[in-house]
């Protein structure tokens, strides 16, 4: 292999990565919005908590790799939950906007909570044992192979719930219509508990593979990886799960291509310049349909 | 008896005189304050950022309030004004000759983020809600960094040694200038024709509302007024850099108008006050300085436990109280309400003997 | 002479047709209905005449200029007002806001005179509200003027959506189900007040109805709407005495 496609695929492989990453996070962002029409704000904040969650595992209980794994997917889940219960569901009927506001406070208390115990950042002891293979000029690493085959079940099993299983099903049901599901015995409060559940957890497993891949975590790193995440949602469509994958691996690879063409510093720069641009062309995203608003 | 000393306030409050005599005895206060040093320089300094949180508030309030759009972009207009209004100053004008000339400065950051404004107004014609909420924080990102790139003015580590020139009446003067061009802008056709989108977008083209030319008056008027308020900010602060103006900074903003109340003017000066004052309030140093006449055996045990962490604590209870404050009024303090004072005296009376939001029922007798 | 004019209009949503080779010629001054039953087609006619819809076929013609392809503001200010089926009041409004609102294209200041409390400003926000409160009167609404629109009785939502669309100061207006939910005294009001706005204001008058009584008794001329075809056209006789409506409509008998 010549040098630069050594260099290219190695770029391939921390996109991958990344785009994993972000996946997890527009998950949550994409299944909240399908259901409930809501930007969930406070989802960075979610993945971020999550990281921090592992960290204290990792750190405090010394556990192995798949227990920190499973306890903060768990932990997430139920802090996705406690929010949704005591913060969103009493605003349901609400202006749209003040569940918006309530969001990015909830998300403002997240970060604020958390740098009250951790005010630097701090290094997530190694959760792996990382093994380096050469092959032919590309160093693959395990960590990478790890977050990106992990995260690629995850949205595995998740698409399987949603078109399979009947809390899918429900799922479904309710984000195309709110009204007339209850009409046919779903429980449509124990739905939308299970979907924040499912997408906080799949923040915590993100928190997880960050810590994985970029050791040092921060109370405000929730601010900006969630924007991201949140916009690759919309880019890919949001409301779909597809698409909010399709979205992340784009931003994944997008951001990517950046830093190894630009300097590092034009990244934002160039990422968001292409994201606006795209949501102006086609704001409905990727996969998602245009609303069609009855006169 | 209460009835007709309650009518009487209602006349005074009504008379021609009584705005014009508070924003002139206003502004000779903020003078004296200033000149005679009648209030140490931290109170001062408090108080101009409540004005200049005003602006802020106000401008947002516009758009997002008014208009019912959901606009992220706010914090990058107020840099774009700090930005080039600090250049100008420092560079282009010799606003130590002359402080007119700092005046100048701060209408030409205020024009320039007016340009901007009509920039991100055009994603608006084909996107609403949290799709323009995505397109406005794009804008945020890109201008915050495309500051952080360019090195002719500063990079990532920003502009310092600003001439400071913001003093407290002028703050005064601004404020209550923007805070009357926006009043205007609202009792206007233009302003009804933002409420009218805000309720029904697709009704107010059918109803003659020119949407397109409303929006970018708005989003423009919205930045030209944050553009100052990020020019009064610069002269201020004396430093600014592209982190200060960031997604933070705009939650920031955001949490002053929702917590005021949407579509009120007095709202966002509620809002803003409320917000800087509990802010500043909330410090150490200022509850002990406020508590400290209680008897140490009390004093000592609140301070190790409470006061001392108060600087961690408040930025925790505040977006409780915020998210406390959205679950028993959702449009805020003063959402869709406002004070008469602000109301025209013309749309006072146009509205007749039946209820109005916000007033009571003694228009009934004050109308003719 | 002829104000309107649609020709062979057709229009699909995906593989549904909601209108085909649909025809109409409206003559300046009168006042005519389309009717038929609820999915016919007839509200899409409407958006269609008002650019909210853009038709798949066909031609739409405003004094002889093309409608198709214009933009609803474009349209609206060529003089043509609407109702609504589902009324669109501005619900969180004053009822005078609602009409002032309207007044947008005929107000003559600019935002730079707005803003400053300039020159024309103050004139043309006292005219605005003088011819607000005008129409409001005819509406017998004036009392309710800073009333919120949302509070008011459903009869009265509905003639303030009339009194609204006049302030636009048409010359074409179309009512879509004008006399909707209202009680049989309320309708002989509402033909009145139609048949006198029609007058006053010169207007030339398209209305979708189902109430017959108001559509047999003001209608000049009726087309009736069936799958978004035209059963029948023609004046109120024609139309009642016609077998084919009589039964996919009518019901069969003969209408009072």
């Amino acid at each position: 292999m010549t040098q630069s496609g050594v260099y290219w695929l190695q770029q391939i492989l921390n996109a991958l990565q990344l785009g994993s990453i972000y996946a997890l996070i527009a998950l949550g962002y994409s299944m909240v919005y399908g259901i409930l029409t809501m930007i969930n704000f406070a989802h960075g904040d979610v993945f971020m908590v999550g990281a921090f969650i592992c960290f204290l595992a990792a750190t405090l209980l010394k556990l192995p790799f798949v227990l920190t794994l499973l306890i903060t997917m768990t932990a997430s889940a139920g802090l996705g939950v406690l929010i949704e219960r005591l913060a969103y569901k009493p605003l349901r009927n609400a202006p749209h906007v003040s569940a918006i506001i309530t969001a990015l406070g909830v998300g403002l208390f997240l970060e604020n909570l958390t740098l009250a115990f951790y005010p630097y950042p701090q290094h997530v002891p190694p959760l792996l044992h990382n093994v380096t293979w050469q092959l032919g000029g590309v160093a693959l690493s395990s960590l990478q192979l790890i977050v990106i085959s992990l995260s690629l079940t995850l949205m595995l099993v998740l698409d399987y719930v949603v078109r399979r299983t009947p809390v899918g099903v429900a799922m479904r049901a309710i984000s195309w219509d709110k009204t007339s599901v209850p009409l046919m015995g779903v429980p449509v409060n124990l739905i939308i508990s299970i979907t924040f559940a499912i997408g906080a957890g799949l923040a915590g497993a993100a928190g997880t593979m960050y810590s994985l891949a970029y050791p040092v975590i921060d109370p405000y790193m929730g601010i900006m990886v969630g924007w991201k995440a949140f916009i690759a949602a919309v880019v890919g469509g949001i409301g779909t799960i597809r698409g909010a994958v399709i979205g992340a691996f784009i931003l994944g690879g997008v951001e990517i291509m950046v830093v190894a063409l630009l300097p590092s510093t034009y990244r934002d720069l160039v990422v968001f310049s292409l994201l606006l641009t795209l949501i102006v062309i086609r704001p409905h995203g990727i996969l998602g349909s245009p609303r069609v608003q009855k006169v | 008896m209460i009835a007709a000393l309650k009518q009487q306030w209602q006349r005074a409050l009504d008379a021609r005189w009584l705005v014009p005599c508070l924003l002139v005895s206003g502004l000779v206060l903020a003078f004296a304050i200033a000149h005679f040093g009648l209030l140490n320089n931290y109170v001062q300094l408090v108080l101009i950022y409540v004005g200049i949180n005003i602006i802020l508030a106000t401008s947002l309030n516009l758009v997002n309030g008014y208009m019912g759009e959901f606009s992220l972009a706010h914090a990058g207009f107020m840099a774009v004004g700090a930005y080039s209004s600090a250049l100008l100053s420092m560079k282009v004008l010799p606003v130590a000759a002359h402080p007119a000339l700092f005046h100048l400065a701060v209408l030409a950051g205020g024009l320039v983020t007016a340009l901007l404004g009509l920039l991100v107004a055009l994603p608006s014609f084909k996107v609403r809600g949290d799709y323009l909420a995505i397109v406005t924080l794009a804008f945020l990102m890109i201008v915050k960094s495309a500051l952080e790139n360019i090195d002719a003015i500063g990079g990532p580590r920003g502009i310092s040694g600003i001439p400071r020139l913001t003093t407290l009446p002028w703050v005064f003067c601004w404020t209550v200038a923007l805070l009357w061009l926006i009043r205007n802008f609202v009792y206007s056709c233009y302003g009804r024709g933002v409420l009218a989108i805000r309720e029904d977008e697709i009704a107010s083209d059918l109803m003659s509302v020119n949407t397109r030319r409303v929006k970018v008056l708005a989003f423009m008027l919205s930045a030209f007024c944050a553009g100052i308020a990020g020019a009064l900010f610069a002269h201020l602060l004396q430093f600014i850099s592209p982190r200060v103006f960031d997604v933070v900074k705009t939650t920031e903003i955001l949490i002053m108008v929702y917590l005021g109340g949407i579509a009120s003017i007095g709202g966002s000066i509620l809002g803003a006050a409320l917000y800087t004052l509990l802010l500043e309030l909330l410090r150490p140093s200022t509850v002990a300085g406020l508590l400290s006449w209680l008897p140490a055996v009390v004093f000592d045990p609140l301070n190790d436990y409470f006061i001392r962490h108060l600087g961690v604590l408040r930025m925790i209870i505040m977006p409780l109280a915020l998210v406390l404050v959205m679950l028993f009024w959702p449009r805020g303090i003063l959402g869709l309400r406002e004070f008469r004072g602000f109301i025209p005296r013309r749309d006072r009376r146009a509205h007749g003997a039946t209820r109005l939001k916000g007033t009571d029922a003694h228009d009934a007798a004050d109308s003719h | 002479m002829t104000l309107l004019t649609a020709t062979k209009v057709r229009h699909c949503f995906g593989g549904l047709c909601a209108l085909a080779d649909f025809n109409l010629e409206l003559h300046q001054g009168e006042l005519m209905g389309i009717i038929g039953p609820n999915g016919a087609g007839k509200t899409t006619v409407f958006n269609l005449i008002t650019g909210v819809y853009r038709a798949t076929e066909g031609s739409i013609r405003y004094r002889g200029a093309e409608l198709v392809g214009l933009t609803p503001h474009q349209i609206t200010a060529r003089r043509i007002a609407r109702t609504f089926q589902n009324i669109r009041l501005f619900r969180d409004l004053s009822v005078l806001d609602n009409v002032r609102i309207a007044h947008y294209s005929q107000t003559r200041y600019s935002p730079l005179e707005a803003l400053l409390h300039l020159g024309r400003y103050r004139r043309e926000e006292q005219r605005i509200i003088d011819d607000s409160r005008g129409l409001l009167a005819i509406f017998k609404l004036e009392h309710l003027a800073g009333e919120t629109a949302r509070n008011l009785p459903y009869g009265s939502q509905r003639r303030l959506e009339i009194a609204r669309a006049l302030a636009i100061g048409p010359e074409l207006l179309l009512l879509d189900e004008p006399a909707a939910g209202m009680n049989p005294a309320e309708i002989d009001q509402l033909m009145e007040l139609i048949c006198g706005i029609r007058r006053q204001f010169e207007l030339t008058i398209l209305l979708i109805e189902h109430q017959m009584k108001l559509v047999m008794g003001i209608c000049e001329r009726i087309k009736v709407l069936d799958f978004g075809e035209t059963l029948a056209e023609g004046s109120p006789e024609v139309i009642q005495n016609d077998p084919w409506v009589m039964e996919a409509y009518l019901g069969g008998g003969a209408v009072g």
